[in-house]
């Protein structure tokens, strides 16, 4: 490539449009190679049994063509998400764009979550899946913790949600207990079994934690299945108390919120109340994470993720890091899994499957592990792209699946790979000259 | 201290075996190091030397034997236990948390002894002091530090404790003749300045022991020899086994 080679690029891949456009015709050819067979010639048993074929050479060039224009695609999308010291193709304008929305679009987020109800006070179906999405950026967030900073991989996670959800549920058909007296119950309950699982599992790691989790997760739905005189097995549990406005009943009746306010009674009220509800419990889980993170228990949890030895040498109890690990993000399942009850009123096992914590895996994995703001964009983009696609049929996994695909080959990381630091030495920046000079000795 | 205290070893390692399943790599080991003392601990690979430093911090544990610190029994004492006595360690390979920033890995090594503020801020000045390098990339993360950074940055870890005891292994592996030099002569300057206690494990005998005020030579989990750095840079074996290789290589 003599344009490329004049040119003192300091990276090591290429990047003119010469070379995209290389690029671009290889991967045509090969697809030319690749679909002549497979597309452009179709064959097909005759009616006499002999083998008859025909050509499809309009779909096969439809074909390269799609080849040809994606890699370019392709191309010119690695350049904009590839590393800033390269020389990039992207106008100065739409980088600094890109990066001005970088910087707003969590207060912008946060904002917009704020005025979803306001927004789609009619939108029953859109009220609903926003929740759907809220509850799973709480379990994002929760499970978070254990596998994003603390870099233990759970695939039990729901085992924690389930606890949670039927903690909440028992609590409050059998002894009547409000929801806003289960929910810290619920929470304990969960952390306690996340302690439970995590003693079993202290001396694991990777492949070998993630298959205890992953038992562990299905030995809790299976002592929910076959314990029918405490659970109700797999008829689930019914009747669960819709939560309470502190008291008021969400209700159409004379006691009820919309009565003692004077306004006319609607059922999206309930909605509206269960979005803030969420969304106060998301946000807790994220605001105690952030604070977490700036203490030395949040520091030794990524310590933990990156050298597990080097943290032991510094004094660390890895133990009990571990455990605390477990009981936080267990804790925010169970406070999830309350929710989720109270939301639904109703539960059975069937909620609580594997697929469900592989989902809020994939949610953390795709985030950007240990990303906050990483974790609710995927969750968003996982449940709320999932229902987008509803009127692709049965498209809608093959572009998901691709979604992932692509996803992890320009951001393998995630998508917010970036992990903020959570010490800052602005003060006594000045070493005074002689400190300075005695240490080179 | 009393005057008792200032005659018993800071680290008394008595007939200590250690082993990794069946093979057994520590076979009784004896050593001293004395307060304000640099000790080198010399020898080939496979000689039990980081061995030797890792049962002193519990792992593996000490299967026969008496390991004292400051007089007191540290043998099968939990590893993060061992730490909050001010022994700190800056481990083979290193092991910078690689991708907390530098400053966040200095902090760890604050944590776990719960130091105050004041403590921690002069902590970190005698770090700076001693590799500006470090002051340079603070907000940088632990694997982006060329190798010799990150020795540096493993080393300030284990300072920020405060220790009382510091153990190295290796600190010179894999590093530029230049930037080895430099970590030494740090390692000097804390020595004289601060009367810090070091023992050293190395596989670069001939800096060691000018560096170290005493040496043990290790063979096959056994201590062979012991003298003054000094003494042992000229015992013919000592230079046959690992000076003249040591300079070809």
């Amino acid at each position: 490539m003599s344009a490329n080679s004049a040119r003192p690029s300091p990276a090591a891949q290429p990047s003119g449009s010469a070379f995209i456009l290389k690029k671009a015709l290889i991967s045509a050819l090969v697809a030319l190679v690749l679909f002549s067979l497979m597309i452009g010639v179709r064959t097909e048993a005759g009616p006499q049994g002999g083998l008859i074929y025909w050509t499809r050479f309009g779909d096969l060039a439809a074909l390269v063509g799609a080849v040809f224009g994606g890699s370019i695609i392709v191309e010119l999308l690695r350049q904009w998400w590839g590393p800033v010291d390269k020389d990039s193709i992207v106008p100065k304008p739409v980088q600094s764009a890109i990066s001005f929305a970088g910087r707003w679009l969590a207060p912008a987020l946060l904002v917009f979550a704020f005025l979803v109800p306001v927004i789609f006070y009619n939108q029953r179906y859109i009220l609903d899946l926003s929740i759907l999405v809220l509850t799973y950026v709480m379990l994002g967030w929760g499970l978070n913790v254990v596998v994003g900073l603390a870099g233990l991989l759970d695939l039990g996670y729901v085992a924690f949600y389930a606890v949670g959800a039927y903690s909440y549920a028992l609590l409050a058909t059998n002894f009547g207990l409000s929801f806003w007296v289960c929910l810290p119950l619920a929470g304990i309950l969960a952390a306690f079994w996340g302690v439970l699982l995590g003693f079993p599992v202290l001396r694991l790691r990777g492949d070998y934690l993630a298959i205890v989790t992953l038992a562990f997760g299905e030995i809790i739905r299976l002592v929910i299945i076959n314990w029918q005189s405490l659970t109700g097995g797999p008829n689930g549990v019914s009747g669960i108390p819709r939560p309470t406005m502190f008291g008021i009943p969400l209700t159409p009746g004379d006691d009820g919120l919309a009565a003692r306010l004077g306004i006319e009674f609607s059922p999206t009220h309930r909605l509206v109340f269960l979005f803030y509800l969420i969304l106060a419990m998301a946000l807790l889980t994220n605001w105690v994470t952030i604070r977490l993170r700036r203490l030395p228990i949040g520091r030794a949890w990524e310590a933990l993720r990156e050298d597990e030895v080097a943290c032991r040498a510094l004094g660390i109890n890895t133990t009990t890091t571990k455990l605390t690990a477990f009981a936080t993000g267990a804790m925010f399942g169970g406070f999830a899994g309350a929710f989720f009850a109270t939301r639904q009123g109703f539960i059975s096992p069937e909620s609580f499957t594997f697929q469900e914590s592989a989902l809020v895996l994939a949610i953390v994995v795709l985030g950007g592990m240990g990303s906050q703001l990483g974790v609710a964009l995927a969750a968003l983009a996982m449940i709320g792209g999932f229902e987008l696609f509803r009127g692709f049929d049965q498209y809608r996994m093959l572009v998901f699946g691709i979604a992932m695909v692509l996803l992890m080959i320009w951001r393998p990381r995630g998508l917010i790979g970036h992990r903020a630091p959570t010490v800052f030495l602005e003060r006594n920046q000045a070493i005074s000259s002689d400190l300075v000079k005695e240490g080179h000795g | 201290m009393s005057a008792a205290a200032a005659t018993t070893p800071l680290l008394a390692v008595r007939g200590v075996r250690a082993a990794y399943g069946k093979i057994e790599a520590l076979k009784g080991v004896d050593i001293e190091i004395n307060r304000g003392e640099i000790v080198a601990l010399i020898g080939a690979n496979g000689a039990g030397k980081s061995t030797l430093m890792m049962t002193i911090f519990g792992r593996p544990r000490a299967r026969a034997g008496r390991i004292e610190f400051d007089g007191h029994d540290i043998t099968g004492v939990p590893t993060h236990e061992i730490a909050r006595l001010r022994i700190a360690q800056s481990p083979e390979g290193r092991r910078i948390f690689p991708r907390m920033s530098v400053a966040e890995n200095l902090q760890m090594g604050a944590d776990a002894t719960e130091c105050s503020d004041a403590e921690r801020e002069a902590g970190l000045e005698r770090v700076f002091a001693l590799f500006p390098r470090l002051k340079e990339r603070i907000a940088q993360r632990g694997g982006t530090l060329s190798g010799g950074e990150q020795q540096m940055l493993a080393i300030g870890r284990a300072l920020m404790s405060r220790p009382r005891l510091l153990m190295l292994d290796e600190p010179s592996l894999g590093l530029a003749p230049l930037i080895a030099r430099q970590i030494f002569d740090a390692i000097r300057t804390l020595n004289r300045q601060d009367g810090l206690t070091v023992l050293i494990v190395e596989q670069n005998a001939n800096h060691a022991l000018k560096l170290a005020h005493r040496g043990y030579v290790m063979v096959n989990g056994l201590i062979t020899l012991a003298g003054t750095g000094a003494e042992l840079l000229q015992r013919p074996e000592i230079r046959a086994a690992y000076l003249e290789g040591g300079r070809r290589g």
